[in-house]
């Protein structure tokens, strides 16, 4: 106020100093032209500093994608030497003359077999030590593979059978160049003797990359070569499951009774400070409380699906509540007031009107929510599904584990073959990630009413 | 809606339903193991050779931590508690009595090899050799300087001992909650004070280990992460005086990219491992429950597994997997002990 009253004859005895139309104005002399442009200065930098903040974040994402990128594509391409494998029972060590049953097949000598045959590509080796190599180069996956295609057909045994036996990890590192060839032999996981047959290999095409369908039928295993993420997603969607049989219907229940029927009194205030309290609570005090009830007490299994889910639920139902609250909140209270007017009860009104027009809003909560629940590691840390499973779960309480754990595991790994296998996981957990979140687009699109 | 609400209902009650009462506590056709994450990556190699090759289904095996393992193993007899512990050291008094009291008497020990915990730097990164003393000397918290215990005032190597060259003190370890530091502590740090005149005049134990294996925190010794790959890519992409600790199989795994210091003048290789002359090496080991055995189905063949020649033995795939195996004689013993699935009697 002061600071006007002083600028006003400021600037009166300005204007009587220069008589031009465009000086008359007191917001033109120079100072206020130089407080005019420091202010469209500091606009300007004001929105600099956004761009550099939204600058920032893309790089970072941008650098994120890139390593996940760069590191992970190799790992869905797995390098496979080509073999003719002679299936005789005498190599197998099957008794009689058959029909064998599948357990005597399954239980066959088949990477013996596989590296018989290795030994009959390569006839120059005859060392103990360098046939040790030579069977280094195929994985057992070679062997399970050709034990499928038997057991499948039983007729192969005693005929030759082209295979692409799967190639060790330290082999296919050094076919996608990981592994370089230049550095010295002493210092390289694969030595002169297996570069010269791989060499060999390569000069009559019999080694080649191929899509690595494996990666996503089958789970865990100890060598990178053979892992996929089949059983982990299996456990993580058991999980979400358990997690929104329970989440939801709960969770929708108590926002529904709070935001339309319970009275504001101390008691509901209690309440919901304590949602919003527990919607902030650090995940592991949710796999803390899932040790002590459901292991320790409900005496439930270790590492299952049923117990993660229950966990998970727990953890998520606030978020649920807050989110579902406001998406009733949103529906204006016209709705209600003329679904009242025509004498519908608060049932009624709740059901028939409210709840469908909240409904994308409260899917799309729901959905956010869980997409968070699919990253979460540190609760199911406590109720131990954080273990080497080598099964796909076929039930809620087998023992299973979870995406993002599967990846901290491989993370974990001393083998230079779960570096890209580690990539590959992350890949497949955004890619959940990215569907889940595009489904509640989705819905959100598709049910959402604007008033 | 109602329908559907309804069914919602229904579902949620039959789920609370099942969660009560003991309806869980059934028999298990699955060996679970739980313990250590140093044994882990052994104990899983034998549990999926254990799958493939018999008709028992591949046994879990969780990475708890050593302790965290053994309070789960002696926990008591039945198929809520697992079968197997892994240890990257020998079951404690301690525990062997919480085991026992919970009516866990008879435990059978299989010890399956040694770690090695290695100083690394990145290949090509100037040579030179340390001494547990020298490494304890530049990572301890306080050191006796002229008598005194100050806070460490050391920060390049040639400052500890003027036989080392004048590079910055740099070291990325584990962290305290990883076994591999409650062994870097007890091997090297501990075995570094050992004979430390300064060391060996304090009277009071608690005192002298606090001495001896409290680590510096002034920036010099970097917590790396339970991940030893990190260490691994931090060294090698360091800048030469970067030291790296972590264990030995992830040095097998990139010798091309990181080096490893002599300690004590020796060199950490399989052999010297094994024959128990690399000062920083450890014994692993697993514990199994006789009571499980035939109950739990397979017990006393992955037993069998873990201890034959194709998974122990001398080439096998054990060490391929980067364990230091036993020497043969150590081997027979160990495999004799599991064919008669002999108890231990006292830790």
């Amino acid at each position: 106020m002061t600071e006007l009253a002083a600028a006003a004859p400021a600037g009166a005895e300005g204007a009587s100093l220069r008589p031009s139309t465009r000086d008359l104005s007191p917001h033109m002399s120079d100072a206020a032209r130089a407080r005019l442009k420091t202010r469209y200065r500091a606009e300007q930098r004001f929105r600099a500093y956004g761009i550099a903040a939204i600058s920032f974040a893309m790089l970072s994402l941008v650098i994120l994608l890139w390593t996940i990128l760069s590191n992970g594509t190799t790992a869905f391409f797995q390098t496979h030497i080509r073999l003719d494998v002679p299936v005789g029972a005498d190599r197998l060590g099957l008794q009689g003359s058959g029909p064998w049953t599948p357990t005597e097949l399954r239980l066959a000598s088949w990477d013996r077999t596989i590296n018989l045959a290795m030994q009959e590509r390569f006839p120059a080796v005859t060392s103990r030590a360098d046939r040790n190599l030579l069977s280094r180069m195929v994985s057992p996956g070679a062997g399970e593979d050709l034990r499928n295609m038997v057991i499948a057909d039983p007729a192969l045994i005693g005929r030759t059978v082209q295979v692409w036996a799967l190639a060790a990890s330290d082999i296919d590192m050094f076919w996608k160049g990981h592994i370089r060839r230049d550095v010295p032999e002493a210092e390289r996981r694969v030595n002169d003797r297996t570069v010269g047959w791989i060499d060999d290999l390569t000069a009559r095409d019999e080694i080649r990359s191929q899509f690595n369908t494996r990666f996503f039928t089958s789970a865990s295993s100890v060598r990178p070569e053979l892992v996929g993420v089949a059983g982990s997603v299996v456990g993580t969607l058991m999980t979400l499951l358990v997690c929104m049989a329970l989440a939801v219907p709960v969770g929708v229940l108590a926002a529904i009774y709070l935001e339309e029927y319970a009275p504001k009194n101390r008691i509901t205030d209690i309440i919901e400070v304590n949602i919003n309290n527990l919607a902030a609570v650090p995940s592991i005090v949710f796999g803390l409380l899932g040790l002590a009830v459901f292991l320790n007490f409900f005496g439930m299994p270790r590492s299952a699906p049923l117990v993660g889910g229950i966990v998970i639920a727990l953890m998520s139902l606030p978020t649920v509540i807050i989110a579902t609250r406001a998406a009733l909140r949103a529906v204006p209270p016209s709705i209600r007031e003329a679904a009242l007017g025509v004498g519908a009860s608060k049932m009624q009104v709740i059901l028939h009107h409210v709840l469908p027009l909240a409904m994308p809003g409260i899917m799309t909560g729901t959905i956010i929510t869980l997409a968070q629940a699919l990253g979460e590691t540190a609760p199911l840390l406590m109720i131990g599904m954080v273990a080497f499973v080598t099964d796909i779960p076929n039930s809620v309480t087998a023992s299973a584990t979870v995406l993002p754990v599967q990846i901290y595991m491989w993370a974990g790994s001393p083998e230079r073959g779960f570096v890209e296998k580690t990539s590959a996981g992350i890949m497949v957990l955004l890619v959940l990630l990215l569907a889940m979140n595009a489904v509640a687009i989705y819905l959100r699109k598709k049910f959402e009413r604007r008033w | 809606m109602n329908a559907k609400l309804a069914t919602a209902t229904v579902a949620v009650m039959a789920l609370s339903a099942a969660f009560t009462g003991p309806a869980f506590a059934q028999a298990r056709d699955q060996i679970r193991i739980v313990g250590s994450s140093t044994v882990f990556p052994f104990t899983t190699a034998v549990a999926e050779n254990f799958g493939r090759s018999t008709s028992f289904r591949p046994p879990i095996v969780e990475s708890t931590g050593t302790g965290g393992g053994m309070r789960l193993f002696c926990g008591g007899v039945g198929p809520s508690h697992p079968d197997i512990s892994n240890a990257s050291r020998r079951i404690t008094k301690s525990e062997f009595d919480t085991c026992r009291n919970n009516g866990v008497t008879e435990i059978v020990e299989l010890k399956i090899g040694f770690d090695g915990i290695v100083v690394t730097t990145k290949r090509g990164a100037p040579k030179f050799n340390l001494t547990r003393e020298q490494v304890w000397r530049a990572l301890a918290r306080q050191v006796p300087v002229n008598g005194q215990w100050v806070n460490n005032p050391y920060t390049t190597w040639q400052q500890v001992d003027a036989s080392l060259p004048n590079a910055r003190i740099e070291v990325i370890g584990p962290p305290p909650t990883s076994g591999t530091r409650d062994s870097f502590n007890e091997l090297m740090l501990q075995g570094g004070c050992a004979n430390v005149a300064e060391v060996r005049a304090v009277q009071d134990a608690a005192q002298r280990l606090r001495y001896c294996t409290q680590i510096r925190e002034d920036g010099r010794f970097i917590e790396g992460g339970e991940n030893d790959n990190l260490i691994v890519q931090r060294v090698a992409a360091g800048d030469g005086t970067v030291l790296g600790v972590f264990g030995f199989s992830f040095l097998e795994e990139n010798l091309d990219k990181i080096e490893a210091k002599l300690i004590d003048g020796v060199e950490p290789k399989f052999e010297t491992i094994s024959e128990g002359k690399y000062p920083v090496a450890r014994d692993m080991f697993i514990y199994a429950k006789k009571a499980h055995v035939g109950v739990i189905p397979g017990i006393r063949e992955f037993l069998a597994e873990y201890v034959s020649d194709r998974a122990m033995g001398d080439n096998g795939y054990l060490e391929q997997k980067g364990l230091v195996i036993l020497p043969p004689a150590a081997l027979r013993q160990q495999q004799d002990g599991i064919r008669n699935l002999v108890s231990m009697t006292s830790p």
